[in-house]
């Protein structure tokens, strides 16, 4: 290290810094308007003064969010806070409207009287074929799971392939077979798509789109807004199972562990559900992102607290195990087949035991529940015996998933 | 699950937490040091301070790798990642520290080529599979990872492999855990020791802390009742009055260390004469380069290294982080203009980091603990 000049402060410090205190102006004006009364100047105790602290913090967190990087880095895509701010501040932003704020797993329209349900989803997988399924299985069961924790009734499903120069068409077959196999499973129909091909090194051997119609026949209004202290929060079976098989089958790790994906359409799951407990306030299939990522979304949207038990989450003991050695948390691993539900809390057995009633709900357990306190904020009671925090995920480094 | 559950026991916990309040002398309050950033990490995950009686402080330590990068150091790196047919291996916690104009997942955006690695030994895969490309090896961490990058590089001359080389920042505890004892702003009662670095080069090396400073170190293993027990050992000897250096670790820790990663570092490394530590300034003696011997690896000599120097951000006061003089939420732009999504200093980066782990883990004060517990 030789000792050469000493360059000063980065300018996009003194951005964020000018950023946040033009924001903390204002903020104390509003607090001022609100609560007229002395100044927060004289010297609190300790605690007090935390507490000021987390209250600042509180109210940056509900700022409007903003893409700083000039560029997409991977941490766009990885399903944290990185993605929710890039869909909130570029895509919300720019489109927005009321249907398309919910920001729910899919639309809900009004169509000559009769309620559709449309989503849509882009599969870039790596590897392409893992243990329990494969890149097309999964671009046909996530557009389904999307519609069904809508309540829709998943209908008609449309395919997009992105292709790259030099990608085996026996593969293909098989990726499309497998589409045909789980479209079939799920009683949805392929019914238009469209293909195009890439110069070689520009994909990743295939990509798939797949949007997805689906008919909302019950009288249901789902939505993660809904919940309301006392709600019940379920989980439909063990988390992580896909997102653990994913880095484990691209073998960077010299990890193995007999697990597969649990990627699977969950419409009966879901139709199950509803038949037995009508008043569902609330589902979402827990895809990139984990369970921590909708306990988070819906402790934001309901403006709610949401307290989870650690030994309440079911998670099996491999998926365990590999997350201990790779050092991350399985609420933040992905599912291809596992929803979470809100539920009222007075309908928490009678939802738990319709789950376990379907195949894919055996495990299903009630993993915490909804409070007024600390709203915004999803808290876990760790095993350990101790209280902490769980937030979204931030620059997540986790490989392709789905 | 075995070799886990045992160490997370809530009624163990309960146990020692009770023997531990019972310890505390009324009206003493006592400051307590975890040095090792996997502790803090440990001690947030778990919620283990929710056990501790009002009077005992925990203190958050230096021992985070990526904490003490200072800025210059990642925009030196940068610069090695944009040499034409460079590609550079990282550890997955380098890649969003902050540099003067943006991470390494900037940089990649922007057209470098720095990959993930789980071990340094990943990066010889990478540089046999791109035999036309130069592979560095941007290494960091205390003697806990030391052992690793000594190792690779040994098997890269045994392989003769020339295009693999090392970045290396490497940096040792002791020097910075002296600086701490030096400061004049800071009261500790005790050391928790660091369980990794403490597998490398044993309990020994902290006697002067003991001897000289008159506190005592429990050297602690990671799981959090390793962590209780190991405050429980410190109160033991605070209220005998000893200040001793002790093993809680001894399932993995030999008291001399590992003469083996101890040797492999001896034959691929020497001390620097000095090394800046982003907050703490520069501490001579306090980090490794690669030695003469394997020259034809040091990406310093291979490359034009500018050796960018960035002031500390002025706003950021990870320097009183790592120190345990602020607790993460006392510095100034903590949570607000400062977040693990936007991070300005390093501590708001790695899980390890103090101000990291707080933010994703603890932002609660104890009232809202005491609330949650009732709930």
């Amino acid at each position: 290290m030789t000792a050469g000049q000493v360059q000063g402060q980065p300018g996009w410090i003194d951005e964020a810094l000018r950023e946040h205190a033009q924001h903390e102006q204002a903020e104390q004006l509003d607090a001022a308007r609100e609560a007229p009364g002395p100044g927060n100047r004289r010297q609190l105790p300790l605690a007090d003064r935390e507490q000021q602290v987390l209250d600042r913090i509180d109210r940056a967190r509900r700022r409007r969010p903003r893409v700083r990087e000039e560029r997409i880095t991977m941490s766009h895509g990885a399903g944290g806070k990185a993605t929710q701010t890039l869909i909130e501040a570029i895509f919300l932003d720019t489109f927005r409207n009321p249907l398309l704020e919910p920001l729910e797993d899919a639309a809900q329209l009004q169509v000559n009287g009769s309620r559709l349900a449309l989503t849509t989803d882009s599969y870039v997988v790596k590897p392409l074929f893992f243990p329990g399924g494969d890149i097309g299985d999964l671009a046909i069961n996530g557009t389904v799971n999307d519609l069904s924790v809508s309540g829709a009734t998943p209908l008609y499903l449309s395919a997009g392939f992105i292709l790259e120069e030099g990608f085996p068409v026996a593969d293909l077959n098989r990726v499309a077979e497998s589409m045909r196999d789980a479209a079939a499973a799920a009683g949805v129909q392929i019914v238009t798509g469209d293909t195009k091909v890439v110069e070689k090194g520009k994909a990743d051997g295939c990509y798939i789109n797949t949007a997805g119609v689906g008919l909302i026949e019950r009288d249901v209004n789902l939505g993660v807004a809904g919940a309301q202290p006392g709600d019940a929060i379920i989980v439909s079976g063990p988390i992580g199972d896909h997102g653990i098989t994913i880095m484990l089958a691209r073998g960077e790790l010299d990890i193995e562990a007999d697990i597969i994906s649990d990627t699977a359409p969950l419409n009966g799951l879901v139709a199950g559900l509803l038949d037995a407990v009508p008043s569902v306030r609330a589902m979402r299939d827990a895809t990139r992102g984990g369970v921590a990522t909708i306990l988070n979304e819906i402790a934001k949207a309901a403006n709610v607290g949401v307290l989870v038990s650690e030994d309440d989450i079911p998670v099996r003991a491999e998926v365990r195990g590999a997350s201990e050695l790779l050092g991350i948390d399985p609420m933040y691993v992905a599912c291809e087949g596992r929803l979470v539900a809100v539920v009222p809390g007075g309908e928490a057995d009678r939802a738990v035991a319709a789950l376990r009633a379907h195949p894919l709900g055996g495990q299903a357990a009630v993993i915490g529940h909804v409070r007024a306190e600390q709203p915004g904020i999803v808290q876990l009671k760790t095993a350990f015996g101790g209280t902490r925090i769980v937030d979204l995920l931030v620059g997540d480094p986790l490989p392709r998933i789905c | 699950m075995r070799f886990v559950d045992e160490f997370r026991d809530a009624d163990k916990a309960h146990a020692l937490a009770a023997k531990i309040a019972a310890l505390c002398e009324p009206g003493r309050r006592y400051k307590l040091m975890e040095v090792c950033g996997g502790h803090t990490h440990t001690i947030y995950k778990h919620g283990l301070e929710d056990y501790l009686p009002e009077s005992i402080t925990l203190v958050h330590g230096p021992g985070c790798p990526v904490c003490v990068i200072p800025m210059g150091r990642v925009d030196d790196a940068i610069h090695l990642a944009s040499q034409p047919d460079v590609i550079m291996t990282s550890f997955g916690d380098m890649m969003r520290v902050p540099g003067s104009g943006g991470s390494f997942f900037d940089a990649n955006a922007e057209g470098t080529n720095i990959r993930m690695v789980y071990s340094p030994l990943d990066s010889l895969k990478i540089a046999r599979q791109n035999p036309d490309k130069q592979v560095v090896f941007m290494a960091i961490g205390f003697e806990t990872t030391a052992p690793s990058t000594a190792m690779t590089m040994l098997r890269a001359a045994r392989e003769g492999l020339t295009n693999f080389s090392v970045f290396c920042n490497h940096v040792t505890i002791v020097p910075a855990i002296k600086a701490i004892l030096d400061s004049p702003d800071l009261r500790l009662d005790g050391f928790i020791g660091p369980g990794h670095v403490s597998t490398v080069i044993g309990c020994r090396p902290y006697e002067f802390i003991a001897q000289q400073y008159g506190k005592p170190v429990v050297v602690a293993g990671f799981e959090p009742l390793d962590i209780l027990q190991s405050i429980y050992m410190l109160m033991v000897q605070l209220s005998q009055g000893r200040s001793e250096v002790e093993n809680q670790y001894s399932r993995v820790v030999p008291w001399n260390g590992n003469l083996a990663a101890l040797k492999a570092i001896g034959e691929t490394m020497e001390l620097r004469p000095y090394f800046e530590w982003r907050g703490l300034g520069f501490i001579s003696h306090s980090a490794l380069k690669v030695n003469q011997e394997y020259a034809a690896m040091d990406a310093e000599l291979l490359f034009q290294v500018p050796g960018v120097r960035v002031a500390d951000p002025k706003a950021c006061q990870c320097g009183e982080v790592l120190k345990g003089v602020l607790k993460p939420w006392e510095c100034k732009v903590f949570g607000t203009a400062c977040t693990p999504e936007t991070p300005i200093g390093t501590c708001m980066v790695s899980p390890e980091g103090a101000c990291a782990a707080y933010y994703n883990f603890g932002r609660m004060n104890r009232n809202r603990v005491a609330e949650v517990s009732r709930a």
